[in-house]
């Protein structure tokens, strides 16, 4: 399936896959994250069950300190 | 005949008010009618250290009418390094001394500071009527927290961040990411450690590339407005 990943355009083997397989997939291994799918926050215990599906928006921020 | 008198009395009192009017709105410049714009919005930061104080500064500068500035600390000598504050006013609260360097550099700006730790539903309350709130807080907590709760609850609410400022140089990996309503400034990966603290420059880029994401975005409205005053 095809999603779009940080506004970059990304191809999934699988046809869907949780946050969490996404974020291990694709090497995010930071322990401060946001999670957005399609403009919506994804709270932290949805992770495991929550399924991400052709055609989604989804953002990654690394959360980082430093102001 | 006293009343006759009154009647040209109100003409020639509104002829001077009308042409004044006129005048004043046909004078305006393109430049003045974007400060004109700028002092009617709101901008909420959140935390005034390295990014809020710079970022505060330059929207102050660009002539945005009103700040609402929320931080709990002091100023200390070393926030001197890189934080818009001045030697004279180690141990003040930050939002004070903020406002006051806000007013010497335009004293009918409107600056609401706030003396506090924001929690979740004080980002709610205290911004709520921003047209733009910035993200300036230093720990990574507090910066999911405010993206959180804004995303959650002020849906549609622009919000720029800065995330990833520490050390110097590596002007080039810093770069602006936008996702709906929530704006990313900076190089997403440069964290603050022993050997690689914050620096002056870097923070100041990473806080001006916020205030002027501030100004694009308060920006897209201008001509909507310009058009309803003409």
């Amino acid at each position: 399936m095809k999603i779009l990943l940080n506004n970059r355009k990304e191809t999934i083997e699988s046809e869907t896959i949780t946050v969490n397989e996404l974020l291990t997939l694709k090497n995010f291994t930071w322990k401060m994250l946001v999670i957005k799918i399609n403009g919506t926050v994804i709270k932290r215990h949805e992770y495991d069950s929550l399924q991400i599906k052709e055609g989604d928006d989804v953002a990654v921020i690394h959360l980082i300190t430093g102001g | 005949m006293n009343r006759f008198f009154l009647q040209i009395y109100i003409l020639y009192i509104s002829t001077i008010f009308l042409t004044t009017f006129l005048l004043y709105k046909m004078e305006l410049t393109y430049p003045e009618k974007v400060r004109r714009y700028l002092s009617k919005c709101t901008v909420g930061i959140a935390g005034c250290g390295g990014l809020g104080s710079n970022c505060a500064i330059s929207l102050a500068r660009a002539g945005v009418g009103k700040l609402i500035i929320a931080d709990f600390d002091i100023v200390t000598v070393e926030n001197l390094e890189r934080q818009y504050y001045f030697h004279d006013q180690v141990n003040k609260l930050k939002v004070l001394a903020l406002r006051d360097n806000i007013l010497r550099i335009d004293p009918s700006i409107t600056v609401k500071p706030f003396d506090l730790k924001l929690c979740s539903s004080d980002v709610i309350e205290l911004f709520a009527g921003c047209d733009v709130i910035v993200e300036a807080f230093d720990k990574a907590e507090m910066k999911q927290m405010i993206i959180e709760a804004v995303i959650n609850h002020l849906p549609g609410k622009p919000l720029v961040c800065g995330i990833g400022l520490a050390g110097f140089g590596k002007t080039d990996l810093l770069k602006v990411i936008r996702t709906g309503n929530l704006i990313v400034c900076g190089d997403q990966m440069s964290e603050v450690t022993e050997t690689n603290p914050l620096t002056a420059p870097r923070v100041g880029i990473v806080a001006n590339m916020e205030a002027n994401e501030v100004i694009e975005i308060l920006m897209s409205k201008f001509k909507t407005w310009n058009e309803n005053i003409a």
